[in-house]
């Protein structure tokens, strides 16, 4: 079932943690809501499941207006951050609480019940837990039954609100793998909220990049990474080298170097930003004539496949991150205090509003 | 030498002093709770089995032993259910005042019992406060057994607020969220997953609330009027043997007293302990 978010707004008291945000959630997809804390994120999340209610805007599920639908009817499973299971109840009892709390009617049989749990825990392969209590599991297991849990009333939308935030980095990692297949298995409409923006990319079909209640950009993991809509996005997702320079007539000053501004920016004449991802940096020795930025190598670090130098501009001493494949680091055979020439291979440039 | 499964009282601590802290708390409940208990048992040995008999069954202790026991189970039952409500609202609901609201509930226990049953005899009866509008409905509440329960439920109203206030004070508001979205119904929601976690708790309250109806006497002897068969409560019962020096017969009956009291306390501590291992699993 799809999900349509129209106009939506809300604030607590001064603070405007939804501001106007639209969204569309197509039928089967894994959206994943990505953010820094205070982004409004979670609040969204919270407004599509009915547990929050925006001042304004709509929520359509499948075209029908939910927006005034109580929790209860909007038939949604939600997974908290801190699990919230229920620990009066074993594993078995909490995942089958949807379906007892149903009205007679359409509540299964006793037998029905145990089928269905037993089937949802061996989807999230905890089958031997069900007589246990929350408090004998460990997170990263109370986090799989939770999901079992608001899987068992059949939801239309699955909404997670930082499922993995509680956990330690390893079991996270697992888990994130483990979510990406049972959505390929089980493809409900799902959407996410993390703050981590490698959860982000490795998991979702699609990225929703909010700041300060608004979204900043929509698009697939490689788009968002790749072709970063915002200086925002840019310094969100990955990590970013900025320069600030001028541009005129096409090309964007950098101290003493120059480059061609890419086609398809917005390249007002005037103060500029550049972004430029470390491992999009062309590095060779200096030689006089060679054209680009000039910096000093300060430190290298081999982490794995991956060299990270740190340098520093000779004209205005900032310090630029560069990553270079260790192989290639190897050949140029680097020493910190040489001097080097940077070129970008890949630059963005962005209009400077604080600084024209 | 096989070792055989020993049963150790002490477990090992990075507190030290467990001989120290064991024993000192024996001989003070011993002499703070068991020497005047058992002085009691003593007193009531000097009487024959036949005698004591008589006395615990006179239809006058009888129908006090009625009274008391009945108003107090009435009385704590009352309180376990609006001292719910209470501490719910108290924890749950932000309102002009409420801050007082929470403090009037300790007043029972701050009030001298005496100044509570005189208030509750004036306001209550023919021509006060309340009792002028329940006069004409044909309710008389003083010097009544609806009387002693009214006393009853003042001085223990506070045992239930305050037992369970903190308990839902904990309880997450995530819990309640997760149910709602699980298609949980309003009353669902506190049937089946906050009322299991109050519960404990709430057993708590009703005990001590119970407990301490059993023993009341300063505010119930003014409303009840003291009638003989009626409105006469055991406390008071012991009281009138001690003024006839009847030292043997007031322990009688106070023994008796002691042991149903103790009956009651005792299936209650069972009842909250199966369902604290039954409904909280505490992380």
């Amino acid at each position: 079932m799809s999900i349509e978010v129209r106009n939506i707004r809300k604030s607590f008291d001064e603070f405007k943690a939804v501001d106007n945000v639209s969204l569309d959630v197509p039928t089967g997809e894994l959206v994943a809501l990505l953010g820094p804390s205070g982004s409004g994120k979670t609040t969204l999340l919270r407004i599509i499941a009915g547990l929050e209610q925006a001042d304004s805007g709509e929520v359509l599920f499948h075209g029908e207006d939910a927006t005034s639908a109580h929790v209860s009817e909007r038939k949604v499973g939600f997974v908290f951050q801190h699990y919230a299971l229920f620990r009066h109840m074993t594993v078995f009892e909490n995942v089958a609480f949807g379906l007892r709390v149903r009205p007679r009617r359409v509540r299964p049989s006793e037998e029905k019940i145990r089928e269905k749990v037993h089937e949802l825990l061996q989807l999230v392969q905890l089958d031997w837990l069900a007589g246990h209590y929350p408090h004998q599991l460990s997170g990263g297991q109370r986090q799989r039954i939770a999901l079992a849990r608001a899987l068992a009333v059949e939801p239309k939308v699955l909404l997670l609100d930082e499922p993995f935030g509680a956990l330690d980095a390893k079991v996270r990692k697992e888990l994130r793998a483990w979510l990406r297949r049972l959505h390929d298995e089980v493809h409900v409409t799902s959407v996410f909220v993390t703050h981590d923006q490698e959860e982000a990319l490795e998991v979702s079909d699609r990225i929703v990049v909010m700041n300060q209640g608004r979204v900043e950009q929509i698009g697939s993991p490689e788009e968002v990474y790749s072709r970063p809509a915002t200086p925002f996005v840019f310094g969100f997702l990955g990590n970013v080298n900025v320069f600030h320079g001028r541009t005129h007539d096409g090309w964007l000053q950098l101290g003493d170097a120059r480059f061609e501004v890419p086609d398809g920016t917005d390249a007002r004449d005037g103060a500029a930003l550049a972004y430029v991802r470390p491992h999009e940096i062309e590095i060779e020795r200096f030689s006089p004539g060679a054209k680009g930025i000039t910096a000093q190598l300060q430190r290298a670090l081999v982490v794995g496949a991956t060299a990270r130098l740190e340098l520093e501009r000779e004209d205005n001493a900032q310090i630029i991150e560069a990553e270079l494949p260790e192989h290639r680091f190897r050949q140029l055979a680097l020493k910190a205090g040489e001097t080097l020439i940077l070129r970008p291979r890949e630059l963005r440039v962005f209009h400077d509003h604080a600084a024209s | 030498m096989s070792r055989g499964k020993t049963y150790r009282f002490k477990q090992h601590s990075v507190l030290p002093g467990f001989g120290l802290a064991m024993g000192f708390t024996l001989v003070y409940l011993g002499l703070i709770v068991l020497l005047p208990l058992s002085a009691a048992f003593v007193k009531t040995a000097t009487l024959s089995w036949a005698q004591f008999w008589d006395t615990v069954t006179a239809p006058r202790v009888l129908a006090s032993f009625r009274l008391s026991f009945g108003a107090s189970l009435l009385a704590a039952v009352i309180n376990t259910v609006f001292g719910l409500l209470l501490a719910w609202v108290l924890v749950r609901y932000r309102f002009p005042g409420k801050r007082i609201v929470d403090a009037l509930v300790d007043l029972p226990f701050a009030l001298p019992t005496a100044v509570a049953g005189i208030a509750l005899t004036a306001i209550y009866s023919g021509n006060g406060l309340i009792g002028q509008w329940l006069q004409p409905l044909g309710i008389k509440v003083v010097f009544t057994p609806l009387g002693v329960l009214v006393a009853l439920i003042f001085i223990g109203l506070p045992f239930v607020v305050r037992t369970v206030q903190p308990v839902i004070e904990d309880i997450e508001a995530e819990i309640e969220e997760a149910a709602a979205t699980l298609g949980a119904s309003r009353w669902q929601t506190f049937a089946r997953v906050i009322f299991p976690t109050i519960l404990p708790a709430l057993l708590t309250g009703f005990t001590l609330a119970f407990a301490r109806a059993v023993g009341e006497y300063g505010s119930v002897i003014f409303i009840a009027g003291n009638m003989p068969m009626v409105s006469e409560i055991v406390p008071l019962i012991i009281i009138t043997k001690l003024e006839q020096y009847d030292y043997a017969g007031a322990t009688a009956v106070a023994v008796v007293m002691l042991l149903v009291s103790f009956l009651f306390i005792l299936v209650i501590n069972l009842l909250q302990w199966w369902s604290r291992k039954r409904y909280t699993n505490l992380d």
